[in-house]
C-alpha cells in the first residue's frame, strides 16, 4: 500500500499552486525602484583583435546613463575557474584569464565587449546598436584536432598552445592496458562524437544588481543553482566585496540543468554597475543571447577501444578523447571531461584495466561546462556503444555480454579510482526486460514490417557518481571548493518549523520532499514544515544543487540537524515528565516515557523551549534551533538499465521513438512521483541529444543553431509515454537516508539506448555495414547510412 | 506613445505604450502580471501563451496595440472564482505536470484552448497541439497525462508509474 505522507509518499508539490496561478517569483519578475537596464554588446566574430570601441554616439542616445567597456574593468578580477586539473606529466593545466568584458581580443561570437545602461531596456538596446566596435578579424580556431596543430592560431596569446591539459587516467596503468590489447582475442574500436549541446533551461538568465550607498551593501538577484557559490566567487575573486556586504538571492529559478551553476560575467557586471551608478541595474537575457552566452555542454570527440577474451569478457578499455573547453574556462569546465568522466569508464562492469586520455582544447567557441550528467553521459555513451558493437562483432547477445561482465560483489573498487558501495545490476536488468516487454519484441517487429517500417531494440546500462562530493577527495583532484551541504532547522514556539537549506530548488521540488523527510522524522504534518532556500542572507553557507546531490548531501545535513533537534527536544521532554532523557521515545509527534503512559506533545516541548519557565536552564540553552553540515565520505552510485524501441522509415530515414523504458536503482526514495518526473525529463533530454539537438558552428565560428528555429528542442510529439521503475533499490550505505540521487540518470542513460536501437533496426534490415551513426540521428544521417 | 485599452482577466485596463510594445511586455511590465513568461525571442517556446478573445495566442508575437478592445485572459485569470485551482490547473498538480514552472503558464493556457476546441482529445492530438510549447523539465509525459486527465479520461495505467518497494 503506497504511503500517503512522509518518506515514500507521492506527496503533491506545494510549489505548484504558485506556479499554476502565475504567482511564482522568478528573477525577471523582480523590479526595484529606480532600476536601470543593461544591454550587452557582443562580438559578432569568433576571433579578432579588439582595436577600438567607440561609445560616443551611444552615450548621446535618449535615456543612456553610461556605456561600459573593458577599460572600466581594469583592476577588477576576472571570472575564476573552480577546478585545477593536473596533466599526465604532473603539470598544472594552462589557465587563461577570463575578463568580465573583453580586452585586447574577442574569442567567441557572443564574447561581451561593452554594455549600455539606460533608463529602459528598449533605450539600452537601441543605444547598443550605436556602439562602434572595431575588430581586426583573425582566423577562428574551431576543430579541436586542428587547434592542436603547432601552426594553429592561438586563442590566448599568452598560452604556449591551445591545449588546456593532456590528462591520463590512470597514467600508471597505461603500459598494462596497452599490453592487454596486444594479447586480446578480440578488439572492438569505435570513433564517435558526443556533440555539443545547449542546455536551454526555459527561463533565460537574468541578473539584477542593487547597491545601498548608506550601508554599502550589495545585493544580486540572479538565476542561479547555487547563490552561496556565486557570492564567494564574485565577492572574493572578481569584485572584492566581502561576503558580509554581499547578498545573493536566487528566487524561483526556471530550470538549470547545470547551466546556472557557473558564475557569469553578467552577474558581476550588474553588481559592479549598480555600485558605480548607485542605481539597481537589471539585465534580462534573450534566448538568442542565451545561445551564445550560456555555457554549452558535451562536445567530446572520442576513440574508444575494448579488448575482450574469446568469451566476451572485457579485458581492457582504452579511450582517447578531445574535449572542447571553448574560448575560456567556465567555472567547473576542467573537471567535466576528467573527474566526472574518466572515473565512470568502468561502468557496471569488472573491466580490470582502463586507461583514459583526455586532451582539453581551447577553441573560438562558447565555453563548455556541466550540462545534465556532465561527463557521465559522455562516459556512458562511449562504453555502451562500444559494448553493443563488440557484441555484434562477436555474435553475442547484447544482454548476455553485459550480464557476463557485470560487477556482482560490493563494495567494488574500480581501476578508475572510485568504489561502488552497493548495486544489483542483474536485478535492474531483469526488471527492465520485464517492463520493456523485450519478450514481445518479435511480434512488434513483425507488425512494423507489415507496415513497411524498420524496427530496432536498443538497451544499455549506466552508472553515475552522484551526491557530489567528498570534499577531501575532490580537493586532492583539484577542486578549489568544498562540496559539503548545510541545513539549519529552526523550530518555532508553537511547533511549526523552518528548514533553511544550502541546496537550491529550480524544479526539483525540494520544498515538498525536504518537508516530507523532516515531518516524517518528527511525526508531524508536512504542512508544519517550511523549506527556505536561495538567499545567502537567510540560509547557511551551502554549495547548491547540481550533480544529483541535493537529497544525498543536502538531505543528509538536514537529517543531522533534525536529529540534533530531536535529541535536545527529548531532554526538554524528559525534564517536563521528570524522566531520564534516554527513556524518552518520539513517535507520531509525541514524546513518551518508555514503559509508562506518560507523554507530552511536540508542541508542549517546543513551547517550553521558548517559554522556559519550567526548563532545565542549568543543563541546556533555551530555544530549539540547530545547524548541521554534512560532507559525504563517498559518492553515491545510482545505476540502471534503459531500453528504447524505434521505428525507422526506410524511405526518409526518420526515426520514431515507439517506447522507452527505464529501470533505475536510486536507493531509497522519498517521493516516487517526483523521482519518476526527474527520470522522464532526463529521458527527453537524452532522446533530444540522440535524435534532434546539436550546436553547430560554421567554419567562421558563427553558431548556426542559434535559436529555437534552428536548434531542435524535443517537443511533445517527439517522445512517447515512458515506462519507468525504481523498485530495484539497494540503499546507499553511507548516508543516513540511503538515497543515491535521481536528477541526471535519465539524461545519462538514454542516448545510447536510442542509438543502439537505430543501429539494430538498420542491421536487422540488412544494412550490415552500419555499425554506428553519430548523434543527432537526423533523417538525413540515417538515410545516408542506409545508402551506404 | 499611444494609449491602449483592453479587458484583462475581466477587468478594464489601459496604459501608455510605445508602438513597438509587445502584448507580453504590456502584461508583464505595465500591468505587473508576471505570470506570463518570455522564454524565447522567435515565437517558438510558448511560455507566453494567453487567450485573446478566447483564442490561444503567443503574446510575444502580437503588439499590445493589436489587442485594443480585446478580452485577454492570462494565467492569473485561470483559477476558480474562490481562488481554488481550476480543473486543468488541478490536473497539472495531481499528475506532476510541472517542475520548474516556467513553461507552465503557457502549457495551461494552451491546454485550456485545446480542451475548449476538443473536449476529449487523443494522446496524439494533445502532443500535436503542444508542438508550440516547449518544456525542458518534464519530458512532456506528465503534461500530456494531466491534460488527458483534465478532459475526464482515465490515465491510471499510463507509463506504469511503478512505485518503489516499501
Amino acid at each position: 500500500m503506497p504511503k500517503d505522507h512522509g518518506i515514500g509518499a507521492s506527496s503533491k508539490r506545494r510549489e505548484d499552486k504558485r506556479f499554476l496561478t502565475g504567482k511564482g517569483r522568478y528573477t525577471d519578475d523582480i523590479n526595484l525602484p529606480g532600476q536601470a537596464h543593461a544591454w550587452f554588446v557582443r562580438s559578432q566574430v569568433a576571433h579578432g583583435r579588439l582595436t577600438g570601441v567607440d561609445t560616443s554616439a551611444a552615450e548621446a542616445m535618449p535615456g543612456v546613463l553610461r556605456v561600459f567597456t573593458g577599460a572600466d574593468f581594469e583592476g577588477v578580477g576576472g571570472l575564476p575557474c573552480g577546478w585545477l586539473v593536473t596533466d599526465r606529466f604532473g603539470q598544472p593545466m594552462q589557465e587563461p584569464g577570463h575578463p568580465v568584458l573583453a580586452r585586447g581580443k574577442v574569442r567567441h561570437v557572443g564574447d561581451p565587449v561593452a554594455v549600455v545602461v539606460a533608463e529602459t531596456a528598449e533605450q539600452a538596446r537601441d543605444a547598443a546598436e550605436a556602439v562602434e566596435v572595431e575588430i581586426d578579424e583573425l582566423p577562428a580556431v574551431l576543430d579541436m584536432k586542428a587547434a592542436l596543430d603547432p601552426d594553429a592560431p592561438l586563442v590566448h596569446d599568452e598560452l604556449k598552445n591551445n591545449l588546456c591539459y593532456d590528462w591520463g587516467f590512470v597514467e600508471e596503468n597505461r603500459a598494462a592496458v596497452d599490453a592487454a590489447f596486444e594479447t586480446a582475442a578480440h578488439v572492438t574500436t569505435l570513433d564517435l562524437v558526443n556533440q555539443r549541446l545547449v542546455p536551454n533551461a526555459m527561463e533565460p538568465r537574468v541578473a539584477l544588481g542593487d547597491f545601498n550607498p548608506a550601508t554599502e551593501d550589495s545585493t544580486l538577484y540572479t538565476t542561479s543553482q547555487n547563490p552561496h557559490v556565486i557570492r564567494l566567487l564574485m565577492g572574493a575573486f572578481v569584485l572584492g566585496i566581502p561576503e558580509h556586504k554581499l547578498r545573493v538571492i536566487a528566487p524561483d529559478v526556471g530550470g538549470g540543468f547545470g547551466s546556472k551553476i557557473f558564475h557569469y560575467a553578467e552577474e558581476a557586471f550588474c553588481t559592479f554597475a549598480a555600485k558605480q551608478l548607485k542605481r539597481p541595474v537589471k539585465w534580462t537575457c534573450t534566448r538568442s543571447e542565451a545561445f551564445i552566452s550560456d555555457a554549452h555542454g558535451r562536445d567530446h570527440v572520442t576513440r574508444i577501444e575494448l579488448a575482450l577474451d574469446a568469451e566476451g569478457h572485457f579485458q581492457a578499455l582504452r579511450t582517447e578523447t578531445h574535449a572542447n573547453m571553448g574560448a575560456y574556462l567556465s567555472t567547473f569546465a576542467p573537471s567535466i571531461p576528467t573527474w566526472l568522466h574518466g572515473t565512470l569508464m568502468a561502468g557496471n562492469y569488472k573491466t580490470p584495466l582502463i586507461y583514459v586520455n583526455v586532451k582539453a582544447v581551447f577553441t573560438n567557441t562558447v565555453p563548455v561546462d556541466a550540462y545534465r550528467g556532465a561527463g557521465r553521459p559522455e562516459a556512458t555513451y562511449q562504453l555502451e556503444r562500444v559494448i553493443d558493437k563488440a557484441a555484434r562483432e562477436m555474435g553475442i547477445d547484447p544482454v548476455e555480454i553485459r550480464r557476463r561482465n557485470f560487477i556482482t560483489e560490493f563494495p567494488y573498487a574500480t581501476p578508475v579510482a572510485v568504489e561502488y558501495d552497493t548495486g544489483d545490476y542483474n536485478a535492474t536488468l531483469d526488471k527492465l526486460l520485464e517492463i520493456a516487454d523485450v519478450a514481445g519484441f518479435e511480434a512488434r517487429l513483425a507488425d512494423s514490417k507489415s507496415r513497411g517500417m524498420l524496427r530496432g531494440l536498443g538497451l544499455n546500462c549506466y552508472i553515475e557518481a552522484c551526491g557530489i562530493a567528498p570534499s577531501q577527495l575532490v580537493g586532492q583532484l583539484g577542486a578549489r571548493a568544498g562540496l559539503y551541504e548545510s541545513a539549519t532547522v529552526r523550530v518555532n514556539a508553537t511547533g511549526g518549523l523552518v528548514v533553511m537549506t544550502g541546496s537550491h530548488s529550480h524544479g526539483q521540488g525540494h520544498e515538498t520532499t525536504f518537508a516530507q523527510v523532516v515531518a516524517d522524522m518528527i511525526g508531524i504534518g508536512e504542512d508544519m514544515v517550511e523549506i527556505v532556500h536561495g538567499d545567502t542572507a537567510n540560509t547557511p553557507m551551502g554549495m547548491g544543487t547540481y550533480g544529483s546531490r541535493s537529497l544525498a548531501v543536502g538531505g543528509s545535513a538536514m537529517v543531522r540537524a533534525t536529529n540534533k533537534i530531536i535529541a535536545k527536544a527529548k531532554k526538554i521532554a524528559a525534564h517536563l515528565m521528570e524522566a531520564a532523557p534516554e527513556d524518552i521515545e518520539l513517535k507520531d509527534g509525541r514524546f513518551s516515557v518508555a514503559g509508562t503512559d506518560k507523554s507530552v506533545a511536540w508542541g508542549d516541548v517546543t513551547l517550553a523551549a521558548y517559554v522556559p519557565h519550567n526548563y532545565p536552564l542549568e543543563d541546556i540553552e533555551p530555544g530549539l534551533e540547530e545547524t548541521a553540515f554534512y560532507d559525504p565520505n563517498n559518492f553515491t552510485y545510482p545505476a540502471g538499465v534503459y531500453a528504447c524501441e524505434v521505428e525507422v522509415d526506410p524511405d526518409t530515414g526518420k526515426v520514431t521513438v515507439c517506447s522507452f523504458a527505464a529501470a533505475d536503482d536510486f536507493g531509497n526514495i522519498v517521493n516516487p512521483m517526483i523521482v519518476s518526473g526527474q527520470v522522464h525529463g532526463g529521458i527527453a533530454q537524452g532522446v533530444g541529444q540522440a535524435l534532434l539537438e546539436a550546436a553547430s558552428y560554421d567554419d567562421y565560428g558563427q553558431l548556426l543553431s542559434g535559436s529555437y528555429m534552428d536548434y531542435a528542442m524535443p517537443r511533445a510529439d517527439d517522445v512517447p509515454f515512458y515506462r519507468v521503475d525504481h523498485s530495484c533499490a539497494t540503499p546507499c550505505t553511507h548516508n543516513p537516508l540511503g538515497v543515491k540521487g535521481c536528477g541526471e540518470a535519465g539524461a545519462i542513460g538514454s542516448p545510447p539506448a536510442v542509438v543502439n536501437a537505430v543501429v539494430d533496426a538498420l542491421q536487422r534490415a540488412g544494412h550490415t555495414g552500419v555499425t554506428h551513426i553519430d548523434m543527432p540521428l537526423t533523417p538525413s544521417r540515417v538515410w545516408a547510412a542506409m545508402q551506404g | 506613445m499611444t494609449k491602449v485599452s483592453m479587458k484583462v482577466n475581466g477587468k478594464p485596463v489601459s496604459g501608455e505604450i510605445e508602438g513597438r510594445t509587445l502584448l507580453v511586455s504590456f502584461l508583464r511590465d505595465t500591468l505587473g502580471l508576471t505570470g506570463t513568461h518570455v522564454g524565447c525571442d522567435t515565437s517558438q517556446c510558448g511560455a507566453c501563451v494567453v487567450h485573446v478573445d478566447g483564442k490561444a495566442v503567443k503574446s510575444c508575437t502580437m503588439f499590445a496595440a493589436e489587442a485594443e478592445g480585446c478580452e485577454v485572459t492570462t494565467i492569473e485569470g485561470m483559477a476558480n472564482a474562490d481562488g481554488s485551482l481550476s480543473t486543468i490547473q488541478q490536473a497539472f498538480q495531481d499528475h506532476h505536470g510541472l517542475q520548474c514552472g516556467f513553461c507552465t503558464p503557457g502549457m495551461v493556457m494552451s491546454a485550456a484552448a485545446l480542451l475548449a476546441e476538443t473536449p476529449k482529445p487523443t494522446e496524439a492530438e494533445v502532443r500535436h497541439y503542444l508542438e508550440g510549447n516547449i518544456c525542458r523539465c518534464t519530458g512532456y509525459h506528465n503534461i500530456v497525462k494531466a491534460i488527458l486527465a483534465a478532459s475526464g479520461q482515465d490515465v491510471g495505467d499510463i507509463g506504469g508509474d511503478a512505485i518503489a518497494a516499501e
